[in-house]
């Protein structure tokens, strides 16, 4: 029996299990009804505007679903895994996969399946009743969901990594926001998700297309939006090339620091460790 | 199973361990004593693996337990303090998944791991296995992760104050549990606690660790006999009353009656216990002196 194929397995059925447990969680129910409730209600309150540029014009509607669920599968992709990390590091989630054999290998494999499904049910809670609200949401019918798939699957690899790497690196639970959570509404806030990013300065719109948020967001315009919406995309062009480019280049290089940020989490994990973060967190609690 | 030469550990320039030398033979059960702070966390931590040592030469099953791989881990079982890990999880999810990571290192003559049902009987959590984990009680919890740790059929299992929080009961029957895996599975066990009575019942030497070094090694007996003065003999000769500390508690008496026969009027022998041994050594050993011939050779 190869082990690490044996771990691997293992890790598939534990992320199933946790996803399993979070759908029938109220908690998560309704973090996943307050999320789709409240793109919805952005949604309803613009659904009769529109975005004019250069004599073109595009829905709000429109424009802002594909993007915000850009922005909703970054958001849940990096601050799910950095936050379960950061946890699970002081609970002593990972010091008991720390202490079988090939542990390590399995936890990692269920966290990446576990957050993967997660983005399942935020897609259902808003695209199921986006097509039943407003109309001409996806201009291109099958080749569109073709895109969306492609897409969704570059930007999981590109930033599930992030998630994982930043919850390896925070010292607790309580810097995830300030570690993970800001920058992700800053880039939100500059990469195009509200508004077409040519509404900001030029050396914003180069930060924002450093990384991937922007880039899933035009991913998934391409796949949603007419070619006459381009002329709210920089240069004119979906750039779809560039898109794979640049998703491809920071999915790459999450597959090469993160095992290594990883390793070096786990290392430096020890029952002292979990115990000193159990005081502290009583001590938040007093 | 364990053996360790001139262990040393610091923190800075805190210095924690300062030359641990210590054995764990095949199927022993060894305690690790010590006041808060001895040292006997960071000691286990790095046998298990989890901490590198600042100095010295660490063997346990054969290998330096930092680098050694997921073969070695796999004969090893960590008790570890839980706290609020898994808790939608329930105690039968849990203890399949994580035995599942053992399945390949089962062999005819040690299958692993154990069956979750019987292991979940033999911790008595039967009633509980299909509870949410937030929802046992502290003992409860405890003995979830006891299942846990030896979940794999170690041949080596370290435990960390298994006992902290157990009601007299939950620890009776760890202790029942302790001596079934010693005898029939022939586990060898390291454990620390604070619990002089637990030491006693449940180890077949106990060290005593105290200022980052062993300070003592041997049986409960052994170590009382170890500090001078084992028993101690209250008599009343009249209106007066006597306390003599002494090592020959039937000499002493024979020639107290012989001295004063009919004039004894109460007398009573009180043997020194693991308490008063330990509380001796440690005192011995933080006053800086040397503590004499209770300082054996405890290495091999």
């Amino acid at each position: 029996m190869n082990a690490t194929r044996h771990a691997i397995g293992l890790g598939l059925r534990r992320g199933w299990t946790e996803f399993v447990l979070s759908l029938r969680s109220p908690q998560d129910q309704g973090f996943y009804l307050f999320m789709g409730g409240g793109t919805l209600l952005y949604l309803w309150f613009n659904r009769n505007g529109e975005i004019t540029a250069d004599g073109q014009s595009v829905p709000v509607v429109a424009y802002s679903l594909p993007s915000i669920l850009a922005a909703l599968l970054a958001f849940g992709v990096v601050i799910g895994p950095a936050y379960a990390l950061a946890m699970e590091r002081e609970d002593g989630t990972l010091l008991r996969h720390k202490a079988v054999p090939h542990g390590m290998q399995g936890y990692v494999t269920g966290q990446v399946l576990y957050h993967s499904l997660g983005l399942l049910p935020m897609l259902l809670v808003i695209l199921v009743p986006s097509f039943l609200l407003f109309d001409d949401v996806m201009a291109r019918g099958t080749s569109g969901w073709l895109t969306v798939a492609w897409v969704l699957a570059l930007g999981l690899l590109a930033t599930l990594p992030i998630g994982m790497v930043i919850g390896s690196l925070v010292p607790g639970v309580q810097k995830v926001g300030t570690w993970g959570m800001l920058p992700i509404i800053v880039l939100t806030a500059i990469s195009g998700i509200f508004f077409p990013i040519q509404a900001l300065w030029g050396w914003v719109q180069a930060v924002a297309q450093v990384f991937p948020i922007y880039w899933i967001g035009v991913g998934m315009r391409s796949a949603f939006l007419p070619d006459t919406a381009l002329a709210f995309e920089l240069a004119g062009s979906w750039r779809t090339g560039t898109t794979v480019l640049v998703l491809s280049a920071w999915a790459v290089a999450g597959l090469l620091v993160t095992p290594r940020v990883l390793r070096r989490m786990a290392r430096r994990q020890s029952g002292s460790q979990v115990a000193e973060a159990r005081e502290q967190a009583l001590q938040w609690v007093h | 199973m364990i053996r360790t030469r001139g262990l040393r550990m610091s923190y800075g320039s805190q210095e924690v361990l300062s030359g641990v030398d210590l054995a764990v033979h095949p199927g022993e059960v060894v305690c690790l004593l010590g006041p808060n702070g001895a040292g006997k966390t960071t000691t286990i931590e790095i046998l298990e693996g989890f901490r590198l040592p600042s100095a010295g030469e660490v063997r346990v099953l054969g290998e330096d337990p930092a680098t050694a791989g997921d073969a070695w881990r796999a004969r090893v079982g960590v008790v570890l303090q839980s706290w609020r890990d898994h808790a939608r999880w329930t105690p039968r999810q849990l203890l399949t998944q994580l035995g599942g990571y053992f399945e390949p290192w089962s062999t005819p003559g040690r299958p692993r791991p154990y069956a979750v049902d019987e292991l979940i009987a033999t911790v008595g959590l039967t009633e509980h296995a299909d509870k949410k984990i937030v929802r046992l009680s502290g003992g409860q919890r405890r003995r979830l992760d006891v299942a846990v740790g030896i979940i794999g059929r170690p041949e080596l299992l370290f435990l960390d104050e298994p006992t902290a929080g157990f009601d007299p009961q939950a620890r009776r029957d760890f202790h029942e549990l302790v001596h079934r895996l010693s005898d029939l599975e022939g586990t060898s066990i390291l454990l620390t606690t604070h619990d002089l009575a637990e030491a006693e019942k449940l180890a077949d030497r106990i060290l005593i660790l105290t200022n980052g070094r062993i300070v003592a090694s041997g049986s409960a007996e052994e170590l009382t006999r170890q500090v001078a003065g084992t028993a101690e003999v209250r008599w009343a000769c009249g209106p007066d009353r006597f306390v003599h500390p002494t090592d020959d508690v039937v000499g002493f008496v024979r020639r107290l009656f012989e001295e004063h026969g009919d004039r004894l009027t109460d007398l009573e022998v009180r043997r020194a216990s693991l308490e008063d041994t330990y509380l001796a050594m440690v005192q011995r050993a933080e006053s800086g002196r040397p503590a004499g011939p209770v300082l054996e050779e405890v290495t091999r």
